[in-house]
């Protein structure tokens, strides 16, 4: 059988939800404005918590873009996902009828599923005592509702999944997807994440880890005390850089390589040999010499120990071009949103390289002497980005890194 | 005291969601607009008004109206022990 060749890819959608705004112009403004995202939890009845602090997506008025019979089924992570959704879709100038909608994938990241729903069936059964659960318990809460959800709206009928892999969900959403379309299985691919997770349960949980900061989040800064969680959604489409071009569709960037390792080392502790090891492999699949990286949206968590081993690791890599690199993490403006991180910092990155603007760590205080490269401190940087690495190392160590490169 | 006939209107209107007014006596499920998934709302929304339990085996699409659905739910007044008649 003859080999097939591998098509190029390209983003020619973004869309986004996050406390950062409920577009991609507000997103994107805040990111230049160095605009933080993060502030006092409201969502959840703080008198239990010490954590008082979260990125909460703001004026999302539900009721204004869901009727109530379409409410009654959605969770808030799909909700997310389908405003986002629609948003990269339409952006993207396309129209899934015509037999497309067959020929396209939808692949997103979420962690907890339908949280809120969750939270609250278990408050009505142990708390309550209640008989019963509500009917649509199950369909609002399974972890795929988003991404079938989208597949029903816009009548999208091919390869159709949800990834769950913590931190990383979203990046390995897009990698996957990304596959899909370089292979030619699929013309265009729907993809990214979404996660609603601010509950009670939630808060408790990561809380009961003790890597959460009670103050903001500090990726790589003196003084960093742990994360912030935030929610949201982000969505990208890609497509074959030919369909792209024969259709006169606005392109992004390219979306190179896609690298992927287990540390096979400890459940919670990141280890520099399996995230360097994702790097290097995204960077080999994109054919992308690690001097040509000009920004890397760190995974950047605001703990101690990632922020420490993602330098040791970025060192490894990228030797003595490492000094060079213009590193951030966005998670310091939009939080850990879990399922959706990955998406909205390649969204990040994908903006980034576009527009010659490497949006900035916020919150740095300081340095720190186990962090010392440059991460680009408090205020955002216009500079050319030939190429970048968006980086997402989970919980268990599993660790996705997209590369991303200036369409030409 | 309302009676029991409105009470199971009002539970349905509620349950789908619908406006109380488009629902009356010689309502079906059908010209109401009531899909399955509607439907299984609708049935947990008459158990809890009514205090009721309602078996596995009970299918809305088996009552003609809502007149009809006012004395299948009479049958099972009585099914909870927290039920009021």
């Amino acid at each position: 059988m003859p080999e097939k060749s591998l098509h190029r890819v390209v983003v020619t959608g973004l869309g986004a939800v996050s406390a950062l705004g409920n577009d991609i112009a507000g997103f994107w403004r805040c990111l230049c404005e160095g605009e933080c995202g993060i502030g006092p939890l409201t969502r959840v009845a703080t008198g239990e918590l010490k954590t008082r602090v979260a990125a909460e997506v703001k004026n999302f008025a539900p009721h204004r873009r869901f009727d109530k019979r379409q409410l009654n089924l959605l969770d808030p992570f799909a909700q997310f996902a389908l405003v986002a959704t629609d948003e990269a879709v339409s952006n993207a100038g396309l129209s899934f009828s015509d037999g497309l909608g067959a020929r396209t994938a939808i692949v997103l990241g979420n962690c907890i599923g339908g949280d809120a729903v969750i939270n609250q069936s278990a408050l009505r059964l142990y708390g309550q005592k209640k008989a019963g659960l509500h009917p649509l318990t199950i369909p609002r809460a399974m972890n795929n509702a988003a991404v079938s959800h989208i597949a029903i709206k816009h009548g999208i009928t091919g390869p159709a999944f949800t990834i769950s892999s913590a931190c990383a969900s979203a990046t390995h959403a897009i990698g996957q997807a990304y596959w899909m379309v370089r292979h030619g299985m699929v013309s265009a691919a729907v993809a990214g994440g979404s996660e609603a997770c601010l509950t009670l349960g939630t808060f408790k949980a990561w809380e009961a880890l003790r890597v959460m900061a009670a103050d903001t989040c500090r990726p790589f800064s003196r003084g960093r005390k742990g994360l912030v969680l935030g929610e949201g959604a982000g969505t990208v489409v890609l497509e074959s850089m030919r369909s792209a071009v024969a259709r006169g569709a606005p392109i992004y960037a390219e979306l190179a390589g896609f690298g992927m390792s287990a540390d096979a080392a400890d459940i919670v502790h990141p280890s520099v040999n399996g995230i360097a090891a994702a790097m290097k492999r995204a960077l080999s699949d994109a054919e992308l010499a690690p001097d040509r990286v000009d920004y890397v949206n760190a995974h950047g968590t605001g703990t101690q120990v990632n922020d420490a081993t993602e330098t040791g690791a970025l060192h490894r890599v990228f030797g003595a071009h490492a000094t060079k690199l213009a590193i951030s993490s966005t998670k310091s403006m939009h939080g850990h949103a879990l399922g959706a991180s990955g998406a909205l910092e390649a969204i990040a990155t994908v903006l980034a390289v576009h527009n010659g603007a490497v949006p900035p760590t916020v919150n740095y205080s300081g340095p720190d002497p186990d962090c010392d490269l440059d991460y680009t401190p408090n205020l955002a940087r216009d500079m050319p980005v030939r190429a970048a690495l968006t980086n997402s190392f989970a919980f268990g160590g599993l660790n996705a890194v997209l590369a991303v490169r200036q369409f030409a | 005291m309302m009676n029991l006939q409105q009470k199971v209107m009002d539970a349905v209107a509620r349950a789908v969601p619908l406006d109380p007014a488009t629902v009356k006596p010689d309502s079906t499920f059908e010209g109401l607009g009531i899909d399955s998934l509607d439907a299984v709302n609708v049935v947990f929304e008459l158990e809890n008004t009514l205090k009721i339990r309602i078996p596995e085996d009970f299918s809305v699409y088996e009552v003609a109206d809502m007149a009809e659905l006012t004395t299948a739910m009479k049958a099972f007044l009585g099914t909870r022990e927290d039920c009021l008649a």
